[in-house]
């Protein structure tokens, strides 16, 4: 009687389970199926709006190397190479190619058409080779920003408004593209300079090496700072009053707001201790300060991981509280430690706001060659990027998260092949 | 601590339902009331003690874990500790080489010898007195490293050999007298967890007498371990007391019988009764002894 009872009611709630299972597995199904398509779609946007920026325009024209505007003295000092007026050698290059243009109007529109930066470009070829001075030879210059996006985006569609050429400067593209003098090709540029109020001229180096430096300064800080406070108040700190009050604040810092420790950051170090601005050694200790709590916390749950049977054994060798630490607690702990490093260190790579507080947001072209140089970071140039109004700058903004997101692909690798070669796998 | 020791003596006074022959009481010096411990705690030839242990108390926090033990560890033999759950037997154990201090809460009183020395004195550093009193865990320990290092790591940290050849021998002999040489002679690169439970304690063992202790303590070594593993550990207890000091805590009473020469027993904190194996197996004294080997209680 007792069994079949039991069998009855097992099998009527049997389909509720299985129904409780199946729809349990559906929700966390959709739940990571959300989670990706919404990943995707923010990738394929970002790559959507940021390949453009990979590649540039560049119309070629016949320079002429004119001696007597290059180095009028004839002396081929490099000092008049240098501050010779190449810009001129563009125009008139413009102007023998477009012979009919001849209001002062229309020959600034078609000046426009090549970039500022072109002059530049054609004085290192003449610093580079001087016996160029007095030839005529065919160039590939950079064009315009407005003329590399009329070819992105505008081009081949009917409806030409929000283009910033005009009819004319559009005519005088086809009249390149018959003659084969416009392309596009690998934007170099992109990877080699630093920042610019020129979309063509504009780079991402400056804050890549920003960041690079930044990141430097920060993990050589907290790191060990970091570690030694953790194994410190876990293994050898006695729990009382002023232990549990450090944890308390400990925990607490991790959730105070970025912007926060920038004004801290530009309170003590710049205007008490009178740091530089915008250097990224300041930029380095206060994401130092903001990265801490998140280290310490992630490596002290990492030693309280490391069973005590370990700790036992090493005790009970004679080996003293220093050696059990160092020969087994921390190797043993080190992979959660790393873990938690790069957490902190990929928080650290993407924070803006506490560095706005201490001056990285300023324009600066220099690539800095140092972390006591002024620069700015690459969150922070996709900001500035991101609030420019040239549309050429749109596609530089998602190139730059590209980039950012390949640098912590890169952070996090480190961080993996490190792990393994810590990782004691048995 | 003292009226704290009376609540305790007044509890065990309550469950010990006969009086205790005072005939047969061996206790020391003052006159206080306290447990009485029957048989035999104490050794007289001062030549043959290990450890000496008078009026020992440890308190965890306020409440009382072990009550005002006396007891010598004779020198040479090898002392198992028995009874129930919670008697305090590991606790005592584990205050020998001062393992206690790594629980904040741990408060040991009472005078600690070995060799003469008090261990629980203010200069005494824990770091000789472990190297001289080994100790082997309930649960297989090895360090997750190699076989090797794991033996070596000791001598090592101790300045123990002078020279790679040097450590390699002291490594070998370790192993050999820890019967295990000869499984894990061509895998001494391999990783100590990758062996067997058995194998794994023998490699504990190892570890400690590699350093050459005066004392090895064990606390309750088999009771992760297959019989035969079991049989293997107690043969190899039984060799090393020809060299060593040891005091084990089991919670097997044929074990204690197989591998000792003298047994003590407790009870809640109280060191109830100290003999010879033999007469405490077959001839207890106390009969809370008796009661427990005779597994009325337990």
């Amino acid at each position: 009687m007792n069994e079949i009872n039991i069998k009855v009611a097992v099998e009527r709630g049997l389909k509720k389970r299985q129904a409780r299972e199946r729809r349990f597995r559906l929700i966390g199904k959709s739940a990571i199926f959300t989670g990706l398509g919404i990943l995707a779609l923010l990738l394929t946007s970002i790559i959507w709006n940021g390949m453009g920026a990979f590649w540039q325009t560049r119309i070629a024209l016949d320079v002429e190397f004119d001696s007597s505007v290059i180095d009028p003295e004839g002396n081929r000092s490099t000092e008049a190479l240098y501050k010779a007026n190449y810009t001129a050698l563009v125009k008139a290059s413009l102007r023998k190619a477009f012979p009919d243009v001849k209001k002062r109007r229309d020959k600034r529109k078609l000046y426009s058409l090549i970039s500022n930066g072109a002059g530049y470009e054609l004085r290192d070829l003449v610093l580079q080779n001087p016996a160029l001075i007095g030839q005529t030879q065919r160039i590939w210059l950079l064009a315009d920003d407005d003329v590399d996006t009329y070819g992105k985006h505008f081009r081949d569609k009917e409806d030409k408004t929000g283009t910033r050429l005009n009819a004319k400067q559009i005519a005088w593209l086809a009249t390149f593209e018959k003659s084969e003098s416009i392309q596009q090709n690998f934007n170099t540029t992109f990877f080699t300079a630093g920042d610019s109020r020129e979309p063509e001229l504009a780079g991402i180096r400056g804050a890549v090496m920003g960041s690079l430096y930044t990141l430097l300064v920060t993990l050589a800080l907290s790191f060990p700072i970091g570690i030694a406070a953790a194994v410190y108040l876990e293994e050898v700190a006695p729990t009382n009053r002023w232990t549990d009050f450090i944890e308390v604040n400990i925990n607490n810092l991790a959730a105070v707001p970025s912007i926060v420790f920038g004004l801290l950051g530009l309170a003590m170090f710049i205007n008490f201790f009178g740091m530089p601005r915008s250097v990224p050694l300041v930029g380095g200790l206060v994401l130092t300060l903001m990265t801490l709590p998140t280290i310490i916390i992630s490596s002290r749950a990492a030693l309280k991981a490391v069973p005590p049977s370990i700790r036992e054994a090493a005790l009970g060798l004679g080996a003293s509280r220093t050696q059990t630490i160092f020969h087994h607690v921390v190797p043993q702990a080190m992979p959660g430690m790393l873990t938690g490093t790069i957490i902190g260190m990929a928080q650290a790579l993407g924070e803006t706001a506490p560095l706005l507080m201490i001056g990285m947001v300023a324009f600066i072209v220099d690539i800095p060659g140092g972390p006591l140089d002024p620069s700015t970071v690459l969150p922070v140039q996709i900001f500035l990027w991101a609030d420019s109004p040239e549309r050429a700058f749109l596609e530089r903004t998602s190139a730059a998260i590209m980039v950012l997101l390949v640098f912590l692909i890169l952070m996090n690798l480190i961080a993996v092949k490190l792990r393994r070669k810590f990782e004691q796998r048995w | 601590m003292q009226t704290l020791a009376h609540t305790s003596e007044n509890r065990s006074a309550e469950l010990f339902s006969v009086a205790i022959d005072p005939a047969d009481t061996q206790v020391t010096e003052s006159t206080d009331v306290r447990p009485q411990t029957v048989g035999k705690p104490l050794i007289e030839s001062a030549s043959d003690i290990a450890i000496s242990c008078r009026n020992v108390d440890v308190f965890y926090d306020d409440k009382q874990a072990i009550n005002d033990v006396s007891l010598d560890i004779g020198k040479n033999q090898v002392i198992s500790m028995i009874g129930p759950s919670g008697c305090g037997k590991s606790t005592f154990l584990r205050c020998l080489n001062r393992m206690n201090d790594t629980i904040e809460s741990c408060k040991v009183s009472g005078d600690i010898l070995l060799d003469g020395d008090n261990i629980y004195d203010a200069k005494q550093d824990v770091v000789p007195l472990r190297a001289r009193v080994g100790m082997v865990f309930q649960k297989p320990n090895p360090f997750p490293k190699s076989i090797y290092e794991n033996i070596a790591y000791g001598p090592r940290i101790h300045g123990l050999s002078r020279s790679q050849a040097e450590l390699d021998l002291l490594v070998e002999s370790a192993l050999t007298r820890a019967g295990l040489w000869k499984e894990v002679k061509d895998r001494l690169d391999k990783p100590g967890t990758g062996l067997s439970g058995g194998q794994q304690q023998r490699l504990c063992i190892a570890r400690a007498i590699a350093i050459n202790p005066e004392v090895i303590l064990m606390d309750e070594p088999c009771s992760a371990l297959d019989p035969i593993a079991t049989a293997k550990v107690e043969e190899l207890i039984d060799e090393l007391r020809e060299q060593y000091t040891i005091a084990i805590v089991t919670h097997s009473m044929q074990q204690a019988a197989r591998v000792s020469q003298r047994t003590a027993f407790f009870h809640l904190g109280n060191l109830i009764e100290v003999g010879k194996t033999d007469q405490v197996f077959t001839n207890p004294v106390h009969n809370l002894t008796e009661g427990y080997i005779t597994g009325r209680f337990g």
